[in-house]
């Protein structure tokens, strides 16, 4: 699927549509996720699907509306977990609309703007998770969608290291961590932590079986949390890596950390603060990993200091836990 | 580790893949009666990095683990 929106085309058309004037802007449709295809006439009407998470219910209804208005008879997953009903007529824009509407499914956005947010399964039921990314993506979505830019914008959240989202390729990513603490008293030495961490940040003490904590290895995964038997290592708090910068695309960039454990609540406070940067000092076209090399990173920083100060800044680590080496 | 909890029933899983080991502790578990003991063996690396994870997740109990030659063994008890 080309990315051809149809941007800046500037023009009107007059076309037959049943029970309309006949009117459609094309400058309207920039709006909506409606995306110019190969073929004379038809379109990709891309869904707004948050976090790629739809009830049964809706997808039956949507599956209705595809077959009746693809000409093909075809969806697409976006890459970026929305749904696409391809090669739809553009004289059926306005029907096919109301007809999602009433079914409780909006058109999703393309151009330079705030991009539905993208999300991996999360703590709700991926084992690995530490934050609820389908709650967040959800949150952002309401309360973001389709803010302009000065180029897109594209938000998503892992729940964990791993990192499935992407967020070291997005515009603005946050990923769950989650910072251990060790209790000496109930620990038995059982080294099940040691094995348990794939980053060797903990090694087993070689007689008494207890950890020696690496704070630089440690990448919050809580890998030891879960593994420990006897609730030894426990979460002092889980949070978001916030991650700026990065982008696909023909000239790839990966972002930089900006904060670590950034409190769920803060979330939406760092979003709208950083598109308020983002439209003060960014160029029309220019993504905002760009906007960062050319004013600088510091000034980002300074003007997300009263948000970023409820996490822990970005070169902080955990202090070293467990026992001595010798 | 304090004396040793007498085991109701074992089941060596060495050699056995994730997460086919996993799935037999599992089955085994659910043959026992809440509060009896399963004792478990698992090869190092990946077996012990997984498997205490997704028993504990289950609602079971880790009550000793022992590390042996390559190996670790644990007893477990069922919740």
């Amino acid at each position: 699927m080309t990315d051809h929106f149809i941007e800046d085309k500037s023009n009107k058309v007059t076309v037959d549509v049943e029970g309309h004037d006949g009117k459609v802007d094309f400058n309207d449709l920039k709006t909506g996720g409606f995306i110019k295809q190969r073929q004379k006439d038809l379109f990709a009407v891309r869904l707004r699907c948050p976090g790629g998470r739809l009830s049964t219910d809706k997808l039956v209804e949507i599956s209705k509306l595809a077959h009746k208005y693809s000409k093909k008879s075809v969806v697409h997953f976006s890459f970026r977990q929305s749904l696409e009903i391809l090669y739809v007529d553009y004289k059926d824009f306005h029907e096919l609309v109301a007809e999602l509407k009433k079914i409780g499914q909006e058109v999703a956005s393309c151009g330079p703007r705030v991009r539905v947010p993208t999300a991996c399964g999360g703590c709700e039921y991926n084992p690995n998770g530490l934050t609820d990314t389908q709650a967040m993506a959800k949150m952002v979505d309401e309360k973001f969608f389709g803010t302009r830019t000065p180029h897109k914008f594209k938000t998503c959240f892992s729940g964990c290291p791993i990192d499935c989202a992407r967020t070291k390729e997005m515009d603005y990513g946050f990923q769950g961590v989650v910072e251990p603490v060790w209790d000496e008293e109930a620990c038995t030495g059982c080294t099940i932590c040691s094995e348990a961490c794939k980053e060797d940040a903990i090694e087993a003490h070689p007689v008494s079986g207890k950890p020696i904590f690496d704070p630089m290895k440690c990448i919050y995964c809580g890998d030891c949390i879960r593994a420990c038997p006897t609730e030894t290592w426990k979460a002092k708090r889980y949070g978001h890596i916030v991650r700026i910068g990065g982008k696909h695309g023909r000239h790839p960039m990966e972002s930089v950390e900006v904060c670590k454990f950034l409190p769920d609540e803060k979330v939406p406070d760092a979003i709208h603060k950083t598109v308020e940067w983002y439209n003060a000092n960014g160029k029309r076209g220019e993504r905002i990993g760009n906007t960062l090399k050319r004013v600088g990173l510091t000034h980002y920083l300074d003007y997300m200091e009263p948000v970023f100060k409820s996490g822990s800044p970005a070169d902080w680590v955990v202090p070293a836990q467990g026992v001595k080496k010798d | 580790m304090t004396e040793e909890t007498k085991a109701n029933a074992s089941l060596d899983l060495r050699g056995v893949v994730c997460p086919i080991n996993f799935v037999k502790a599992k089955l085994k578990l659910d043959m026992l009666e809440t509060g009896e003991v399963l004792e478990l063996m698992l090869d190092s690396g990946e077996p012990i990095q997984n498997v205490p994870k997704s028993i504990k997740e289950e609602g079971h109990k880790i009550l000793e683990v022992k590390k042996l030659d390559g190996y670790f063994s644990l007893k477990v008890q069922k919740g």
